[in-house]
């Protein structure tokens, strides 16, 4: 069960080797996580996920889980469910693709749109019905700054995510009320932590502000050495890891990542298209 | 009966979970509902006054017990009485007062039913002196998985579970209470101002075998030398003839103004920083000194919380956390140092009471031991708050306390065991009791109770 701050005991991950998500469940094993399930595509990358994490103290299995493979998501799935309850549900598989050569290759555009969209809606609904049977639990689902307002550059990956936000706040409105919380959380690029700078505050009693502070001198570093490479829209996998355990505690519906970007985003969903084409984003 | 799914909290509102309600109005309808519940179990509730998930069932049933509100015969000469466990306090005490009775043990409200209060075996500002709530029912009828009724006497394992069990030995149907006798509705109140927590203890030590009620209000948003200042109110029930002549001629008048709405959502901006720490300044300047010898009407002395509107129910859309531990005596220095922490922290608590505890429960898993019990409100939305109560944990189980289960939303299963010498029994009972788990609620799946 979850306790007062929303920290889940048990969590299931889906795409098990996803930097994001294992932030994310270092954070949670910190607070009161005991159990987690990584699914996943077989590989050492798996295996070895597993056992760091197992490695902080939690009881950690691997599920064979395909996103491609949308007819076997009930059965295995289900039977992650059966063995208990699970309080908070990571979906955080996806693929970028390469959008020069999925231009050139529908099939490898399709790839990525099954990946990201119809992938979550089968597992999406499989869970959300099983979160409903138990009363209770979060699915929180990692969507895309991408796919708020789709660009030229990436606009196969960016619709495939428009179509995971959209389905996912869809099912947030259907499971209101049910005791099942649906969270969208959605990430600027999300650039590896400089080793160094493994930001641990969170213990601490300023935490939230800290880190915001601590991304915003990032972010303005970043951009004064590159000013093409980064921004202020640039995050690390912890600080959304962070967002994401902020975000359960509060029970928000919607999460970006770093916070900035709300407004960066409701202003630039209205740029007219002419306009839109020539920005350098 | 009816029936219908509904999300569900306790008084702090955090970690909602949805169940299927029922509300049985008769044993066999509350014994066909316990029967046929799913793998996922049942659990009774009351009137959800426990602040943590106690009394919900994520996927289950959950069993509201307020449709069973007899109060079956009341002995005026004993002062026995026999109802149903849906019975509120509130109903007890406008019935037994003007028979000149009163509920042996009441906590801050009294909007609680008898079921829940020999579930949470709760106490109240006379624990020094009556113990807690289970100490005066005689006995219960409970109703236990398989749905067979037992009738539980005092003094056996079984009744020692269910005080305090939090309803996972089975549903209290109904109890028989022994209550006390009194002359009037009248309280006598004494309230002393203390400096700082060691004028406070010491003065709870000389003084509180005269009185039968006592507590004290602490402010928490003090720091340095007034760190732990208190306003300590302890009272008495006026004999009738101690009453001034026009209370006399209504000695037993009981008729507390009617509950106020709670306010849908109350910014947290309110409760926190500066107004906080102006409204404790205001409470603790404005409380008398030294004041001996104030009537006051019961509801008003032992219930303050009830004729307020409920702030502190609902900071923001988050809620609230009650902590309450205690640890026994000769760890004072526990008690300095976890007062000292909250009041660096600069936390927003609020209702925030010390009191010091008499013998502890007959319950396995009851709250109260001897020593000190701190108590307080904080925003759940607080940062970093969970770590900060994991550490206060920390310091109380090493002192060999306990934070109190009934109010809980956040404990760490792990701490359990040492807190609660008697979990062993309490499970080895249960595993005998209903093998199949039949009893669950939220907190007993978080806990592995
Ligand atoms: C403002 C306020 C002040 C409070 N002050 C105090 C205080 O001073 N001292 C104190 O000890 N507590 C205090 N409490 C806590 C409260 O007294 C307890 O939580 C009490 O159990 C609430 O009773 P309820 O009827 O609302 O039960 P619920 O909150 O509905 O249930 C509480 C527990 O009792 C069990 N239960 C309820 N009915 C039955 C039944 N018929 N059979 C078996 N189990 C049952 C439930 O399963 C649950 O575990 C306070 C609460 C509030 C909101
Ligand atoms: N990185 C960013 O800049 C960024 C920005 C915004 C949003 N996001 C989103 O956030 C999520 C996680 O990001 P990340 O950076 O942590 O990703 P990552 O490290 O690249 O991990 C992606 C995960 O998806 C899994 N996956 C891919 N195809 C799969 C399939 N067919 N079946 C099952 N699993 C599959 C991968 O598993 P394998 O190990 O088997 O490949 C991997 O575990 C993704 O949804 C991503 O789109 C990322």
């Amino acid at each position: 069960m979850k306790d007062a701050f929303g920290a889940p005991q048990s969590l299931l991950v889906l795409g098990g080797t996803s930097e994001i998500a294992l932030a994310t469940a270092r954070r949670l094993i910190a607070l009161r996580t005991r159990t987690v399930r990584l699914a996943g595509r077989p590989s050492p990358a798996l295996e070895s996920a597993a056992a760091e994490l197992h490695a902080l103290g939690a009881d950690v299995r691997t599920v064979d889980f395909d996103a491609l493979d949308s007819a076997s998501h009930e059965t295995t799935l289900g039977k992650v469910f059966a063995e208990g309850d699970i309080d908070t549900v990571l979906f955080a598989f996806g693929i970028a693709g390469d959008q020069g050569r999925d231009e050139e290759e529908p099939l490898a555009a399709v790839r990525v749109a099954q990946t990201n969209y119809t992938g979550a809606v089968s597992a999406g609904l499989v869970c959300a019905g099983a979160l409903q049977a138990q009363g209770h639990g979060s699915l929180v689902v990692l969507s895309s700054v991408a796919g708020e307002r789709v660009r030229r550059a990436d606009f196969i990956y960016g619709s495939s995510k428009a179509g995971l936000d959209a389905f996912t706040q869809g099912l947030g409105d259907a499971l209101h009320g049910t005791g099942v919380h649906v969270m969208v959380v959605r990430p600027g690029v999300v650039r590896p932590e400089p080793a160094a700078e493994t930001v641990w505050a969170a213990e601490t009693v300023r935490a939230a502000g800290t880190v915001r502070a601590a991304g915003a001198v990032r972010a303005a570093a970043g951009f004064a050495s590159a000013p093409l490479e980064a921004s202020p829209l640039t995050t690390t996998p912890d600080a959304v890891a962070e967002a994401i355990v902020t975000g359960l505690r509060r029970r928000s519906e919607t999460v970006w990542v770093p916070g900035s970007l709300r407004a960066v985003m409701s202003a630039l969903r209205h740029v007219p298209r002419p306009l839109f084409r020539r920005l350098p984003i | 009966m009816s029936v219908d799914t509904v999300s569900l909290t306790g008084w702090g509102r955090t970690a909602p979970t949805t169940a299927l309600r029922f509300r049985p109005r008769s044993y066999e309808e509350a014994a066909a509902t316990v029967r046929g519940c799913g793998p996922r179990g049942s659990i009774a509730r009351g009137l959800g006054r426990a602040h943590g998930d106690a009394a919900q069932n994520a996927g289950g049933s959950v069993l509201d017990m307020t449709a069973l509100n007899r109060i079956r015969t009341i002995d005026a000469g004993t002062g026995t009485v026999v109802c149903d466990a849906g019975v509120s306090l509130h109903r007890l005490m406008e019935v037994l007062l003007p028979l000149g009775w009163f509920v042996p043990v009441t906590p801050t409200t009294r909007y609680v039913t008898v079921g829940g209060a020999i579930g949470a075996d709760i106490h109240g500002h006379n624990q020094h002196v009556s113990g807690s709530f289970s100490r005066h029912v005689q006995e219960l009828e409970l109703l236990t998985a398989g749905g067979e009724i037992r009738t539980v006497r005092s003094g056996t394992p079984l009744f020692d579970a269910t005080a305090g069990g939090l309803g996972l030995t089975g549903v209290i149907l109904s109890a028989t209470l022994r209550c006390h006798r009194v002359t009037s509705s009248w309280m006598s109140v004494d309230t002393e101002r203390a400096v700082d927590l060691d004028d406070l203890l010491e003065r709870l030590c000389a003084g509180d075998h005269r009185y039968r009620y006592s507590a004290a209000w602490i402010d928490l948003r003090a720091r340095g030398r007034a760190t732990g200042r208190s306003v300590l109110t302890r009272g008495e029930h006026v004999p009738r003839y101690a009453l001034p002549a026009r209370a006399r001629r209504t000695p037993l008048a009981f008729r507390p103004g009617p509950l106020p709405a709670a306010p849908a959502r109350v910014p947290e901006a309110l409760l926190g920083g500066a107004p906080a720490a102006l409204l404790n300044e205001v409470r603790y300047r404005g409380a008398p000194r030294y004041r001996i010898g104030e009537l006051q009407k019961l509801a008003a002395f032992l219930h303050p919380l009830d004729g307020l509107p409920q702030w502190s129910r609902a900071p923001g859309r988050t809620g609230s956390v009650r902590y309450q531990f205690v640890v026994g005596h000769g760890q004072e220095e526990a008690l300095r140092r976890i007062v000292r922490r909250i009041s660096q922290r600069r936390c927003p608590a609020s209702n925030a009471l010390l009191k010091r505890f008499g013998t502890g429960g007959p319950g396995w898993l009851s709250f109260p031991v001897p020593g000190w019990t701190l108590a307080l409100d904080l925003p759940a939305a607080l940062p970093g708050l969970a770590r900060f109560l994991d550490s206060l944990d920390e310091e109380v189980a090493t002192a060999g306390g306990r934070v109190c289960l009934a109010k809980d939303s956040r404990l760490r299963p792990e701490l359990l065991s040492a807190m609660y010498p008697r979990l062993a029994d309490f499970r080895s009972l249960r595993a005998e009791l209903d093998p199949d788990g039949t009893f669950r609620s939220d907190l007993s799946r978080r806990l592995s109770l």
